[in-house]
């Protein structure tokens, strides 16, 4: 894709399915649940990247439906270590190709570093290991398959469950509204390491989706791609309707897909008009239980944070000041 | 300056230094380390000779020792040579890890500077840190000085990556009282290590050309067999590990065995210990021999594989036998390597009454008089019938 001048910040907006690469990296026969998002936000994800990478993943239903020994959904070289350390791991990956360029040792073209891992393994386990990964400035790209919850193990709250959502782990009661908190803003903490580049994405706009890999994997250092990943069996929704689900989440406000390049934001994909957000949260049996206040707070909350992120993108100002040093030696 | 010293020239330099120039004189490619003292002078020394370009390797300054286990493990999966180093807390916070590389069969080499762990915080030397992670599938090894840092450090390398072992590799010294002490070594120089160390040929690696899947997950149905196939390879790597040894032994006239032995010959009371308190027990045992009393000592320098034959011959015909654990296994009545020797010799028809002590713990000092009062102590204990599944040497109140 380097002919599409990415690399240099060049807008690519002609979207035809026929350019898609056909090649398949991440294959059918997998365990993923029906109407999976992450499923198919993984398939384009690995499209995206090419067969020239090397993708270290995290424990959690990604790695857990792909790679039951002695088969794999994989034709990438792909390496499952643990659940907080998929970071550290890509890092030891990006090193080693280092210093196996320098030598001479590698053949062929230094292939990408992909890390992947779930919005558990991201944003609260592996939250130590992928700030080090980025503040390090390793040449990687770190893929977060956001499904809100730990699904894998039976659809307990994390940190970027959003707020009023049931879970296994936030059971709504007489006492409790489902999840107490708002969601973490982790995209928000990944800009704050000054990294080079940072998006959110979706499998409902799987071409915004494909060039955002493309970009995050072209840029030299560490670059960040949020995905939000639709989970039917835990959101509670109706298996057909995970694209649409995505696609409402971005035209409700609720997801929007923006990137950060060197700290600039701009939004990739505008909504003029955004949509209630209960045109969202209705099909989901997580939020069943919310009453009106809720849904009100919700709606007030996604406007005031979409409203924050119009400001962040008409700024003028970065929200760092890149850090370009000089080479030494 | 390791390129500059000549074979056979013995300088003086502390121990941690001597060990990066092994690490250094061994190409590692890939370090990733956290500070932790008292593994910090080893790894310092190495970031500099990195910075320098006197090693060509990438140094990863990890924010944690979890993540320099991982880190290691993804270094070593693509195919680097891979050296890390740590102490106590840090290899408890690698204990997840530390499995998975075993089990992954990726050649890690690690020197433990060993410590005790917390609670209380102490920064001292003691086998706890290493015993709590007994079980973890690589190959352990203790040395006793700096010249046996070095070497063990050299050859921990071509161990681990040879294909009939393929499994990471640590070398134990203990902290501080060796660590930091300085002592006269022998560096041998690059040629001679290059001739004894080729290059590492990854077994498997990622890489694009030929795809493979690491880190698979098993269903009952293969997890066992996994685990079997894990244990017959730790065990197997005995026969590589000592033509290792005896390859370095001809190189360098410097002989290793998985027991070594200390005047042994007629002892009817024998000590064991391992790591840098064996010098101490030398002492000890001669001061001992010189009024005549026949008693000798035992040091196992590898820890696992297990080297029970060795063992075994090592204490046959003595009466008496003293085992002395750097660590506790807390309402136990074995510690570690009480346990692991209690366990080789008993099902021999003759054997010896075995008795263990806790010596050290939390950098205690002990000095040769400590071993001579504790083989009083024992001889005492041993004709009366044991008072205590073991004892505590020296414990106040």
């Amino acid at each position: 894709m380097e002919k599409f001048g990415f690399a240099q910040g060049t807008k690519f907006d002609t979207y035809a399915s026929r350019m898609m690469p056909r090649e398949e990296y991440f294959t059918s026969g997998h365990r993923a649940c029906q109407g999976c998002g992450e499923a198919l936000a993984v398939r384009w994800v690995c499209k995206a990247i090419g067969k020239d990478a090397i993708i270290a993943h995290a424990t959690g239903c990604m790695e857990i439906v792909s790679s039951a020994m002695p088969q794999t959904s994989w034709l990438h070289p792909w390496i499952h270590v643990a659940f907080e350390n998929t970071s550290a791991v890509a890092a030891g990956v990006d090193a080693a190709l280092n210093v196996l360029e320098r030598k001479g040792k590698l053949t062929g073209r230094r292939p990408a570093v992909v890390a992947m891992g779930g919005d558990g393994g991201t944003s609260d386990i592996g939250l130590q290991a992928l700030s080090g990964a980025l503040e390090r400035g390793h040449n990687f790209t770190y893929v977060c398959w956001d499904n809100e919850a730990y699904m894998n193990t039976g659809i307990q709250r994390s940190s970027a469950t959003p707020y009023g959502a049931m879970t296994t782990t936030s059971p709504p009661g007489k006492k409790s509204i489902g999840q107490k908190t708002w969601k973490k803003d982790m995209v928000a903490i990944a800009v704050a390491h000054n990294i080079p580049y940072v998006a959110t994405a979706s499998p409902a706009y799987l071409f915004d989706l494909y060039f955002k890999i493309r970009k995050a994997i072209e840029t030299p250092g560490p670059a960040y791609v949020h995905v939000l990943s639709v989970c039917p069996t835990g959101w509670r929704s109706a298996t057909e309707l995970s694209v649409r689900l995505a696609r409402l989440a971005t035209e409700t406000g609720v997801f929007p897909l923006f990137e950060v390049v060197e700290g600039r934001h701009r939004l990739t994909v505008e909504v003029p008009k955004l949509r209630p957000v209960k045109d969202y949260l209705k099909p989901q049996g997580r939020f069943r239980h919310l009453r009106e206040p809720e849904v009100e707070f919700i709606q007030r909350q996604v406007l005031a944070n979409y409203d924050l992120l119009l400001k962040k993108c008409q700024s003028p100002f970065p929200e760092f000041a890149p850090i370009h040093p000089p080479q030494v030696g | 300056m390791a390129q500059k010293m000549t074979a056979g020239k013995r300088v003086g330099m502390e121990v941690s230094i001597a060990v990066s120039y092994a690490v250094q004189l061994a190409r590692a490619e890939a370090i990733a380390a956290y500070p932790i003292t008292p593994q910090t002078h080893i790894v310092e020394h190495l970031s500099t000779l990195v910075a320098n370009g006197e090693l060509e390797a990438e140094f990863i300054t990890v924010e944690s020792e979890h993540s320099a286990m991982s880190a290691s493990v993804g270094s070593a999966a693509t195919g680097a040579r891979t050296y890390t180093a740590t102490s106590s807390q840090g290899l408890a916070l690698m204990h997840e890890i530390l499995f998975i590389a075993s089990a992954m069969r990726l050649p890690i080499v690690m020197t433990v500077a060993n410590r005790a762990l917390s609670g209380p915080l102490s920064i001292w030397n003691d086998h706890g840190d290493i015993m709590a992670e007994r079980d973890i599938g690589w190959i352990q090894i203790f040395v006793e000085n700096g010249q046996e840092a070095f070497d063990h450090s050299v050859m921990a390398f071509k161990i681990a990556e040879d294909h009939r072992v393929l499994l990471p590799t640590i070398v134990n010294l203990d902290g501080f009282i060796l660590s930091h002490v300085v002592e006269a070594h022998e560096i041998l120089d690059q040629e001679t290590v290059d001739r004894f160390l080729p290059p590492l040929k990854p077994y498997h690696r990622l890489d694009p050309q030929k795809p493979v899947t690491m880190g698979a997950f098993a269903m009952p149905e293969l997890y066992t067999e996994v685990k079997m196939a894990h244990q017959v390879a730790l065990t197997n790597s005995y026969d590589t590990i000592t033509e290792v040894w005896r390859e370095w032994g001809a190189l360098t006239g410097r002989h290793y065995s998985p027991v070594e032995r200390y005047r042994t010959e007629g002892a009817k009371v024998l000590l064991l210990i391992m790591g840098s308190l064996g010098e101490v027990a030398e002492v000890a045992v001669d001061d001992m021999q010189a009024k005549g009393e026949a008693v000798g000592l035992v040091k196992p320098r590898l820890w696992r594989p297990f080297p029970f034959t060795d063992l075994r011959a090592a204490v046959a015909g003595c009466d008496l036998l003293i085992v002395c654990d750097r660590a506790l296994s807390l309402g136990g009545g074995a510690n570690p390597v009480l346990a692991e020797v209690r366990s080789a010799l008993y099902p021999l028809a003759q054997r010896p009454q075995v008795l263990g002590y806790t010596i050290g713990l939390g950098g205690r000092d002990v000095q040769p008089d400590d071993f001579i009062k504790l083989v009083q102590h024992a001889q005492a204990e041993a004709k009366q019938g044991p008072s205590q599944e073991f004892y505590l040497y020296g414990v106040r109140g």
